[in-house]
């Protein structure tokens, strides 16, 4: 075991960690980033559309021009109005901000003519308080936003001499004295065991789609952070809200960006109905994202999908956008090279994997498990919170996907994924700058690390018969079967059954065949599965205990979003069994801790309504 | 439906007997001819030996972790389906993989990934610009036609397709490489950047842009199809002008390339 000490410990290095160890060594303090992957493969790399900013840059809305009191209410109406007013506010006035400090650090956002930063449409945005009106407010390189933000911010890191840790996968939160005191990871060259003291520690270690079948997610989004946090007795917030989004490459779940509909793509079904003017007859294609996979399931239920398959296609063919435009009276026009220099990357997925050429047919898409609005429980000042009352945890913060602000509430806006990244990852290290200042080292818990040492050795020379992937296989099934899109009190006992069946196996039976200790990566896949059972099982459980539907929660059982008994977030904690062990822990859900609702005491226009689009 | 035998360069260097590179055939029926190489080697690890090791992540080409070397040209494991390795046609192919050339090997096709990202690092990959921010406080400005200039290496995902396709990378491995070359020109076109002349600098030592000898290896390498070579030649330029203003013609790239 190697021991090393910093002020401060940044897990993960995507958007959010990055912005974090950014601020953190700007402010002065010694950061360390430990990451599993080399920073340039995380998955922020892999956001595509755009980040929010009301910057108002659209030629011809000067007149009534784009504000982030209009940001934060469609952030509040899209989270089904769960969202925390105090954050949305927060998120939509930094955004502008933020956006335009990306951009004093080179990002190189694509342009107007008049040489601003370009914004484009995105689902659920608009202006004045929902109005008809769809906001340009999606500031975007491409369709590689993301890929550009992780570039622009490890470059910035490299620049500002920002210590990391590659390929370092950090397995155990390390508490004492009711502070987070540090991390372990495992170094995946040589399995070694390192110990991380620090005076604060923030993960930023992402979601946990690979729970799913169907998923945008890359194989690494395990869960890791989220899961090492809730093992050491953190509860988790808002689990049961998983976005599904609604356009992936059929079967395989690839993310295809809301930018295609932005840029005037339309969905269709086998009759060529273009089906979201039933189901949204006002933004049409352009509504929330959880509104829109419901509308594609349920076209796919009444057997419109292609062929009576489960899918439907996306649309953004010129003379398709092009017709739809002139019926809605719109002056724009595309043709191929515009789709050719806006999607890049969209038509080179559908043209490698599918052999289908975007711009000549359409694309086979259905929804695809693709962000966790739940997560680890922060206030807007990225400092974990461990209860209803929002009680403060010394030393520890989270930001990004694997935080839960909450900022998203039932239902994550498109972009605001990236804003959340920047303007909480910054918050979260520029406080973490101001703690270390006067904070003293809290010594580390009495042997560190050896219990999950222990737990290593175990998957390490377990010898049953069970691969972790058959596992995982049969994990992801029931999860896509039964809390998926649409879900209901016997699907979700039935993932839990599965799961706690999965988990028995799991101690009792898995087959390792590689005992070394370099580059195992065989144990470290099991010991993501370890976690995403866990964080699949909290899924369910929270998801039980809310009776209601409201964003992405979908109960057929209770089809309408009840304020009176619901309008409250959800924690779920780990009760009874040891950190490791084949003891399946007690899961004790509150639905009790309240909403901000700091914008609708101000303004009425704010509080919540039925919500259409 | 096809059969596919993957003949994979092996090594482990904790196993007494593996501790010499060798070659190892893996045979999978009915895989799909939509299969990629990397749903292969995942069946190989989930389903026969768990001990192969690879890097992956995204599984889709964009985050750069999975460059191997299929039938000896590098390309990302996620990005290659079999159909285009004659599925579609025959009943059983074979394919080889092996880990990118010119790092030292770690483990199966695991690279040692160092070497690559210090080259990156020593051609200053950030953005510099001390000069004051617009008084409004909003963004620098830039045309269109100047965000252009550099669109194609912003593309770069760093996984050293191109570098470890490089004959003279792998000849002397203390040359920096398409990749940083890539990296250092996002900056040096980009109007807004005013670190140009320090790259140019570094650029033009002995192991910089001249050990590049135009064999043009890389451009096809790319998985994000930058022009690769074009790139480096527009540096090559930009080093005998002492600058990287005005605007380059395709012709006056010719002829620094062929001279070069």
């Amino acid at each position: 075991m190697k021991n090393h000490q910093f002020d401060a410990i940044i897990v993960g290095a995507g958007g959010a960690g990055l912005m974090a160890a950014l601020y953190a060594s700007k402010g002065g303090a010694k950061v360390a980033v430990v990451s599993k992957l080399y920073p340039t493969r995380s998955h922020t790399g892999a956001a595509q559309g755009g980040i929010g900013a009301a910057l108002g840059n659209k030629i011809g809305d000067e007149e009534n021009p784009d504000s982030p009191l209009f940001h934060a209410y469609d952030t509040v109406k899209g989270g089904d109005w769960l969202t925390d007013q105090n954050a949305a506010k927060v998120l939509a006035e930094e955004a502008v901000d933020a956006v335009i400090e990306l951009e004093h650090m080179g990002l190189p956002f694509d342009r107007t003519d008049e040489g601003k930063i370009s914004q484009r449409r995105f689902g659920g945005h608009t202006l004045e308080f929902g109005s008809k009106r769809l906001a340009y407010r999606a500031c975007h390189a491409a369709d590689r936003t993301g890929h550009m933000i992780l570039q622009t911010l490890y470059q910035q890191c490299i620049k500002n001499n920002v210590r990391f840790f590659d390929e370092f996968h950090v397995v155990d939160t390390l508490m004492n004295q009711g502070a987070c005191v540090g991390v372990a990871a495992v170094e995946l060259g040589t399995g070694e065991l390192h110990i991380f003291h620090s005076k604060a520690t923030l993960f930023a270690s992402g979601g946990w789609g690979r729970c799913w079948q169907v998923t945008s997610n890359a194989h690494s989004m395990t869960g890791d952070g989220a899961a090492a946090v809730f093992r050491r007795g953190i509860p988790m917030q808002d689990m049961e809200f998983f976005q599904f989004h609604p356009t992936g490459i059929f079967k395989l779940g690839i993310l295809i960006t809301e930018g295609v509909r932005g840029e005037g793509g339309v969905l269709v079904n086998r009759h060529g109905e273009r089906f979201m003017e039933k189901y949204a007859p006002s933004v049409k294609d352009l509504a929330s994202r959880d509104v829109v996979s419901r509308a594609i399931y349920n076209e796919i239920q009444k057997g419109n999908g292609i062929g009576g398959k489960n899918y439907v296609y996306l649309d953004i063919r010129p003379e398709t956008v092009n017709r739809y435009a002139a019926e809605a009276g719109e002056k724009k026009r595309i043709d191929r090279e515009y789709v050719e220099s806006k999607l890049p990357d969209i038509l080179d997925f559908c043209r490698t994997y599918l052999g289908v050429d975007p711009v000549k047919e359409p694309m086979p898409i259905q929804p695809t498990a693709h962000y966790a609005m739940g997560g680890i429980p922060t206030n807007i000042d990225a400092e974990v919170v461990i209860d209803e009352n929002n009680t403060v945890l010394p030393g520890m913060y989270a930001a990004g996907e694997t935080a839960c602000v909450s900022v998203h509430g039932a239902n994550r806006l498109g972009t605001n994924s990236l804003v959340d990244l920047i303007v909480f990852g910054r918050r979260g290290g520029m406080n973490i700058a101001e703690f270390v200042k006067t904070a003293q080292f809290i010594d580390l818990p009495k042997d560190a690390g050896r219990e999950v040492e222990a737990e290593f050795e175990r998957i390490r020379t377990s010898k049953g018969k069970t691969r972790a992937y058959t596992l995982r296989d049969t994990m992801q099934q029931t999860m896509n079967d039964n809390v998926g899109v649409y879900r209901t009190e016997e699907t979700m006992q039935k993932a839990i059954d599965d799961l706690h069946a999965l988990r028995n196996t799991y101690y009792q039976d898995l087959l390792v065949d590689d005992r070394g200790r370099k580059f195992n990566t065989e144990v470290l896949e099991a010991w993501e599965l370890g976690n995403l059972l866990e964080l699949a099982e909290i899924t369910a459980v929270s998801a039980k205990a809310r009776k209601e539907s409201r964003g992405a929660h979908s109960r057929e059982d209770y089809p309408d979003r009840d304020d009176v008994n619901f309008r409250k977030h959800t924690l779920v904690y780990r009760e009874g069994a040891a950190p490791y062990g084949a003891e399946i822990p007690a899961y004790r859900v509150t639905v009790e801790k309240p909403v901000d609702t700091s914008l609708e005491v101000e303004d009425p226009r704010f509080a919540p309504k039925v919500r259409v689009y | 439906m096809v059969d596919v035998t993957l003949r994979i360069r092996r090594y482990n260097p904790e196993h007494a007997t593996q501790k010499k590179p060798y070659w190892e055939e893996f045979t999978l029926k009915n895989c799909d001819p939509t299969d990629r190489i990397l749903d292969l080697l995942h069946r190989i690890k989930w389903e026969q030996d768990g001990t192969l090791a690879m890097r992956r992540s995204c599984a889709h080409g964009v985050c750069g972790s999975d460059a191997v070397r299929i039938n000896g040209r590098n390309r990302l494991a996620c990005k290659v389906l079999i159909n285009e390795l004659g599925a579609e046609s025959q009943a059983h192919i074979k394919v080889q993989v092996e880990p990118i050339l010119g790092l030292p090997i770690q483990k199966d096709l695991i690279v040692d990934m160092e070497p690559f990202f210090a080259h990156y690092r020593e051609v200053m990959p950030f953005f510099i610009n001390d000069e004051p921010v617009p008084a409004n406080g909003r963004e620098r400005l830039q045309t269109k036609e100047d965000r252009a200039k550099f669109d194609d290496t912003t593309k770069c995902i760093l996984c050293a397709c191109c570098t470890t396709s490089c004959p003279s990378f792998w000849a002397n491995g203390k040359y920096v490489g398409p990749a940083a070359i890539v990296q250092a020109h996002r900056f040096i076109f980009d109007t807004r950047d005013k670190g140009a002349q320090e790259r140019i600098n570094i650029l033009a030592e002995p192991n910089g842009v001249w050990r590049c000898r135009t064999i043009f290896n890389c451009t096809p390498a790319c998985p994000r199809e930058i022009e690769v070579t074009k790139a480096i030649g527009e540096v090559k330029l930009a080093i005998q002008k002492n600058s990287p203003d005005g605007i380059i013609k395709i012709t006056e790239i010719k002829e620094v390339v062929f001279s070069s």
